[in-house]
């Protein structure tokens, strides 16, 4: 049952080939069995799950069971869950519970989707190999020696080891697309506003867009029909018409016009990543497509411009967490000043005290205008850059990350190396726009991306070229060497 | 060297909406600790601020009242620092793009005189929760210090004006009038013990002449408007016994105790937060439309200024009465009622400037837990006009109703204290003590100057009221003694 896709799920569901129950059941078994060589789940909710999936059960068999009744999901441990402990891989977080459901949780729930459990991420989704989480790395499903990605590298590696067939996921600046790509997953981040950030713990407010991760770009466009709602809870949810995403799967791209940015195969992308990503490009050409070479020529500054803004939002964002109200206090406080310092000191990671330290600096007196304002300007440039772009072309393709996925420790000691992970997928998040990564190959047995771009909230252009590129090849078929 | 005064203020004032600036949560006073908290004042994680309309609304009316400029585009920053109140670890409010621009605000002083307050701005925020330190509460152990949220996120504008006062008195006059124009707005309740209005002054001095400002402290947290005028006096006068020592005047931020009467220092400027300000990236910029505006300007109540103009057309009050009764809605709204119901304008004036007045000030009420309610007066001023007591007896009465003892006719009754108008009666009483003073009638009807006779009459009016327990209509007596006192030549 664990090959099957979301879609054949819901047709097998439907047809009593499977119950609910049976299906969750036997995640609930894979996992138990072999996460322990991914380290993916943080924490199952197996009574929750197996509850959820005899009421779904019950509504299929009184047929009038939503889209995704009965259908195992898992949530990463950065949307909160109400009476599930939600950590957002942190230490600070590790005896939190949320008496509150995230709007993204609620709304699989609507949908009938079943919870199988919180997956690991990078610790307050600050890192891009999931190595600052506080319950540990998680591992490449393709070859453990390796990163999964990050920051939903737990959503990235459950999905790919076939411990849920879709996942839950946050993008900051490629936190989906980049742990999709080194898992040999379909991972979407929608248009900034599309989904509610409600209940889904902050590190960059102005950045952040939950989105799925799947085997298959139908199945992404099941779950993101779940997923995006407008939400009056959270003032930047844009209330634009919502669609069902699978209908315009199959229509033709005859026509459709592709723009290469050629910023995006410069130095630093490894040549037989450069390979396959320039072949997939080159089946939407057989299909119809015009391909042609396009400029964002403030590209170069899209990291830069990001290492100043995400890290000032979160120096803000993470100020919450005070050792006063809940998450961790340090024993036998002295003073004030003593809780605030070692509960903080104790309870945060390298990485997320680094980035606090960076955004304090760059939002401090005499720093504001060199660095923040300067970054903001940076910012408006680049989205300039795809709005012109997007008078000429329908979808823009290039790489998702500049090579297959690395092996532990290897960027390690390098912050900047590591930040360069992101050089690809960061530009949308700071123009806001729909990103979308799918499996176009294998470089040394390890899975590559190609990354799609649209325009605002064109998510359902991106998943159409998804989807028939996937009709056409079979890399998403391609799955990690199985442990069992 | 003679020193002149600089003080410029800036005032909280805490929005009468139901609900917080950006959740849910009752504001109402009063309630148990932490009860009025929910899971976004208590910044919970993933939670996400939905701005009140209602809060912008007030703002934009404010900013009306004093004749501003409003902010077509408004944007809420994060103000950044730590405290255990403060639960996100930021505030959040307006620095660059407030609701409300530039305005004016015009006072007038006892001397007659008027003068214009410029206002700089005035920007909506969320207030903070409240720290209880030992002493504060009981229950807790030594050292212990309790949060409570319930005013975490409660609607702000925080106004802030130029340094155009130059002593207390203006800037207790403009603190009072600011008072006066929001209760009548209604975005406020006004009251000053509840910390719906709270003053940070600014203040430096300069000898007289120059025009560049002195190093200034800022006291904060005011509630009271006595407390101000005390505060300001002291610290006019530590500046300039600084000064004048030789010293210079450290800027600062300072704590004044209007129990004790005494102030001190908080924190050096060298000590201050760098706040660390960058736009709410949770919160979109607000974009207000001219309709909008428009609207609200329509529905604008009466505003205290044109409210005393109308007192004056009306009721033929003068510029001074018009202008108390007018300064806050619940006055006037007070005095009209009682109008309403008693006829006479003039007397309803005298009476709430006078004994109402009064009794709140003794007692620490406001007008509006008044016990004698504006029909209640009306009662028993409608009592003095058809001559059923005398002004003197309606005190007593007054007294009685202040007491919860009920209204002007029961207690008149109860009590006896009906004004004796029976001319027979009356008569034989004035001729009793008449008769009981041969010397005082004879100095009388010795005496020829008018004046004078009328004066002398006072000898018989004392014995007479005595006799009569001071139920005697006086006008009666008056005239009945002056008939029965010439007879007698």
């Amino acid at each position: 049952m664990h090959n099957l896709t979301i879609a054949e799920l819901i047709k097998g569901l439907r047809n009593k080939d499977f119950t609910s129950v049976e299906l969750t059941r036997h995640y609930l078994d894979r996992i138990k069995r072999l996460d322990a060589n991914y380290n993916s789940f943080v924490t199952v909710t197996e009574d929750i799950a197996l509850a959820q999936a005899k009421a779904a059960d019950e509504r299929l068999a009184q047929g009038d069971a939503p889209a995704l009744c009965g259908v195992p999901i898992a949530h990463k441990d950065i949307f909160c869950t109400d009476g599930v402990r939600t950590s957002c891989g942190s230490k600070m977080l590790d005896n939190f519970v949320p008496p509150y459901d995230a709007t993204v949780v609620e709304n699989y729930r609507k949908a009938g989707a079943v919870m199988l459990g919180k997956v690991n991420m990078d610790e307050f989704a600050m890192g891009s190999s999931n190595e600052t989480s506080f319950y540990g790395p998680v591992k490449n499903p393709w070859d453990t020696n390796c990163v999964p990605g990050g920051s939903s590298g737990g959503s990235a590696a459950a999905v790919a080891a076939q411990l849920a067939p879709g996942a839950t996921a946050t993008d900051t600046g490629g936190s989906i697309r980049q742990p999709a790509s080194l898992c040999g997953l379909t991972g979407l981040k929608p248009t900034y506003g599309r989904v509610s950030r409600w209940g889904m713990i902050a590190f960059a407010s102005s950045l952040d867009q939950a989105g799925p991760m799947t085997r298959t770009a139908e199945d992404a466009a099941i779950m993101l029909n779940a997923m995006a709602s407008f939400d009056d809870k959270d003032s930047t949810c844009v209330d634009e018409p919502l669609c069902d995403y699978t209908a315009s799967l199959n229509d033709s791209l005859q026509g459709l016009r592709i723009g290469v940015p050629k910023e995006y195969f410069s130095e630093g992308l490894q040549p037989e990543t450069a390979e396959r990503v320039q072949a997939a490009i080159k089946e939407f050409e057989k299909m119809g497509a015009e391909i042609k070479e396009i400029s964002l020529p403030h590209t170069s500054l899209a990291v830069p411009a990001y290492y100043v803004i995400a890290p000032a939002e979160c120096s803000a964002n993470l100020s919450r967490f005070d050792g006063v109200r809940y998450g961790h206090r340090c024993e036998n406080p002295k003073d004030l000043n003593d809780l605030y310092k070692r509960s903080r000191g104790e309870a945060f990671g390298e990485e997320v005290k680094r980035r606090i330290l960076v955004g304090a600096y760059a939002l401090s007196a005499g720093y504001y205008d060199a660095y923040y304002r300067k970054a903001q300007q940076v910012r408006r440039l680049i989205k300039q850059d795809f709005v012109d772009a997007f008078n000429d072309v329908d979808v823009i393709m290039g790489p998702t990350a500049t090579a297959p996925a690395f092996a532990f420790g290897s960027k390690g000691d390098d912050p900047v190396a590591m930040y360069l992970e992101d050089i690809y997928t960061i530009a949308t998040n700071l123009a806001g726009l729909p990103g979308l990564s799918i499996p176009c190959g294998l470089v040394d047995s390890k899975p590559v991306g190609l990354q799609l771009i649209s325009n605002f909230f064109d998510e359902a252009k991106l998943l159409n070229a998804a989807h028939q590129f996937q009709q056409v090849t079979d890399h998403h078929q391609q799955t990690a060497p199985a442990l069992d | 060297m003679e020193w002149e005064t600089v003080i410029g203020l800036e005032v909280h004032v805490q929005l009468a909406t139901d609900t917080k600036i950006f959740s849910g949560a009752s504001t109402a006073f009063g309630s148990a600790p932490n009860t009025q908290a929910c899971a976004i004042d208590l910044a919970m994680p993933g939670t996400l601020p939905v701005p009140n309309e209602k809060a912008f609304r007030y703002a934009i009316m404010f900013g009306l009242a004093i004749d501003a400029d409003i902010g077509k585009r408004s944007v809420f920053e994060r103000k950044n620092y730590f405290y255990p109140d403060l639960p996100k670890g930021y505030q959040t409010t307006q620095l660059d793009e407030p609701i409300v621009g530039p305005g004016h605000v015009e006072i007038q002083l006892s001397d007659g005189s008027t003068k214009s307050i410029r206002i700089h701005h005035a920007h909506l925020e969320e207030d903070a929760g409240k720290s209880l330190h030992e002493g504060d509460f009981g229950g807790m152990g030594h050292g212990m210090s309790g949060i409570d949220l319930n005013r975490a996120g409660t609607p702000l504008i925080e106004i802030v004006s130029e340094p155009d006062m130059r002593n207390a008195e203006e800037a207790v006059t403009f603190a009072r009038k600011l008072h006066s124009i929001v209760s009548s707005l209604g975005i406020c309740d006004g009251e000053m013990s509840q910390g719906s209005m709270r003053f940070d002054v600014n203040i430096s001095v300069r000898p007289k002449g120059t025009e560049t400002l002195g190093t200034r402290t800022e006291t904060k947290n005011l509630n009271s408007f006595k407390f101000m005028e005390d505060c300001i006096a002291l610290e006019v006068e530590r500046q300039i016994d600084v000064l004048e020592e030789g010293g210079e005047i450290i800027q600062e931020t300072r704590l004044y105790n209007g129990d004790t009467k005494v102030a001190r220092s908080m924190r050096s400027k060298e000590e201050a937060n760098d706040y660390r300000y960058f736009p709410c990236p949770d919160l979109l910029p607000v974009e207000i439309d001219d309709d909008y505006i428009e609207d609200i300007r329509k529905q604008l109540p009466e505003l205290p200024d044109a409210r005393q103009a109308r007192f004056v057309e009306q009721y033929g009050l003068s510029e001074y009465d018009a202008g108390i009764l007018a300064a806050d809605a619940a006055t006037a709204q007070y005095f009209e009622t009682t109008t309403e119901a008693c006829n006479d304008a003039k007397l309803a004036a005298n009476w709430i400037m006078g004994d109402l007045s009064a009794k709140l000030n003794a007692d620490e009420k406001t007008i509006n837990d008044s016990p004698v309610a504006a029909t209640a007066l009306a009662g028993l001023i409608v009592r003095i006009k058809d001559n059923t007591i005398s002004n003197k007896i309606a005190k007593q009465v007054f007294e009685h109703m202040w007491k919860g003892e009920g209204e002007a006719d029961s207690i008149i009754d109860a009590k006896g204290l009906k004004q004796m108008s029976d001319t027979g009666e009356l008569e034989k009483i004035v001729d009793d003590v008449i008769a009981s003073k041969p010397k005082e009638v004879a100095n009388y009807l010795g005496e020829e100057d008018p004046k004078k006779r009328k004066k002398m009459m006072g000898a018989f009016m004392g014995p007479i009221m005595a006799a009569t327990k001071g139920q005697a209509n006086p006008g009666m007596v008056n005239q009945i003694l002056s008939k029965k006192l010439n007879e007698q030549g």
